[in-house]
């Protein structure tokens, strides 16, 4: 019995599509069994991200209505066979699916799976709705910026309305010159205002959007930070204990991201 | 009235028998004396099989007749019924066939999540983006670039193509048969044509002119008939 980890944020643009697609290219390198679910009807990117777009078929809204089997509508990833993806509707609008749809659904896939990641659509409407129906635990994506902070902010409150675990942090796009010119929120901040546990870190990369362009997840290329920070969220996902990663490059802040580390623990 | 009151009459062609049957008496009275008349002759077992074309004339017959017909000829061994005639269609029928055998013209950008489905043949004036789809009964014609998911003989018409002007499709379905793009990027063609490869059963892309060749009667008014 796997279990189902919805990836959400309240606000647009801050990275969801890209951690749904980085975190399940990451756990399927650790020989993990993953579906992606992408439940952001009519919007649909995780498929473009992944690169899998013109393998489509069926896709969500064919399973809910009964058009198909969940098994003809996922797609296999091209990288790893134990990687799958269930594909939004692009033509359909999000009212075509309820929460208990989607639920079963994900129920079904536990069975088959270690973990089901769910992509949730930007908004806090229907769309929200239907992502954290099947849900077991929740990971809330922010940037290091006011607005996307705020937003997390009511995600949380809503995520804890709903019967799954408390919801885990990850900051992405950090900038570490601005953060350090206190231009940009920092870390330390953040996590005290959303007060949840910060499961990782991701600094903000060019080759991210260069992976993403060419259908190539980031997480599979060695050695660009990204990267890491993603491989290292998904050991975190694991039960690993992994340091949050050095921003520095020269070691200067070490003793504060000691800190993080301590209290993530 | 034919002559000499037969409501069937028979008469040998090169390609067989016909059958044609008086539209004007009641249809029992058909049935009755095609079984007496068919139930005359004894035909040998080393004959070949004779193919039977019916002509109904003017008389419309349900489907459930049809079969009736074919059933009480094929009682005879040697017969197998090839075609049935009519010059009547109902005007469901007939509306389904104008549907089917009409080209829609559309002009417009077919957009990311954005379908468009026809009866018949599509011709797009306009490009399909990534994430756009377009089907159609029919043919797909593009007059623009392809660059989304096209879908022809969508009940099932393999003989159906899919053109473009610039073809870069993330799917091309025809009939049931389904073929996606290469995974590495590639350059579009231009002016080419996607069909089903007869020997290989598999959806195929060629030369605008080298499809032409291979399928003459693709805008044929006889072959979109087929459709309905």
């Amino acid at each position: 019995m796997g279990e189902a980890i919805v990836i959400t944020s309240g606000k647009g643009g801050v990275g969801k599509t890209t951690t749904t697609a980085n975190l399940g290219t990451a756990l399927a390198l650790q020989n993990k069994k993953v579906c992606l679910v992408d439940t952001d009807i009519g919007l649909r990117n995780l498929d473009v991200v992944m690169g899998l777009e013109n393998r489509i078929i069926y896709d969500i809204v064919d399973v809910v209505n009964e058009r198909c089997k969940t098994k003809q509508a996922l797609v296999t990833d091209k990288r790893f066979d134990c990687l799958h993806l269930l594909p939004a509707a692009q033509t359909s609008d999000k009212s075509e699916v309820t929460p208990e749809g989607i639920k079963e659904i994900v129920e079904e896939l536990k069975q088959d799976y270690d973990y089901i990641i769910i992509d949730c659509p930007a908004g806090i409407e229907q769309g929200y709705k239907n992502a954290v129906a099947g849900a077991d635990k929740a990971v809330v994506v922010t940037t290091p910026e006011k607005s996307s902070v705020r937003d997390a902010d009511r995600i949380i409150g809503l995520l804890e309305q709903e019967e799954i675990e408390a919801p885990k942090l990850i900051i992405n796009r950090i900038r570490n010159h601005m953060m350090k010119s206190g231009d940009m929120l920092d870390v330390d901040e953040i996590v005290s205002v959303l007060s949840i546990d910060l499961l990782g870190i991701v600094v903000d990369d060019d080759s991210v959007i260069t992976a993403s362009n060419s259908g190539e997840p980031v997480a599979m290329k060695p050695n660009s930070r990204a990267s890491i920070a993603y491989r290292n969220i998904a050991r975190r996902i694991l039960g690993e204990a992994v340091p949050l990663m050095n921003l520095d490059e020269d070691n200067g802040m070490f003793s504060k991201v000691k800190r993080f580390f301590g209290m993530r623990t | 009235m034919t002559a000499n009151d037969q409501k069937v009459l028979i008469k040998g062609t090169r390609d067989g028998l016909t059958l044609s049957l008086d539209d004007q008496c009641a249809y029992k009275d058909i049935l009755k004396e095609l079984q007496s008349k068919l139930s005359m002759k004894g035909i040998t077992d080393e004959e070949p099989m004779i193919h039977v074309t019916i002509q109904l004339g003017k008389r419309f017959v349900t489907n459930e007749q049809k079969e009736e017909l074919v059933d009480i000829i094929k009682e005879k061994q040697k017969l197998v019924v090839d075609r049935i005639e009519s010059d009547v269609i109902t005007k469901k029928e007939a509306f389904e066939w104008k549907e089917n055998t009409e080209i829609t013209p559309i002009a417009k950008t077919i957009r990311s999540g954005q379908l468009v489905e026809v009866r018949g043949d599509l011709l797009l004036i306009g490009d399909v983006n990534p994430g756009g789809s377009i089907s159609a009964t029919g043919n797909v014609y593009v007059l623009g670039s392809l660059k989304g998911v096209a879908h022809a003989g969508v009940e099932g018409d393999t003989e159906t193509v899919i053109a473009a002007s610039y073809m870069q499709p993330s799917q091309l379905r025809i009939a049931d048969q389904v073929s996606r793009a290469p995974d590495y990027e590639t350059e579009g063609v231009y002016m080419e044509c996607g069909f089903i490869d007869e020997q290989e059963g598999k959806i195929r892309i060629d030369r605008l002119q080298e499809v032409v060749k291979k399928k003459p009667d693709l805008a044929s008014f006889e072959r979109r008939m087929r459709n309905g």
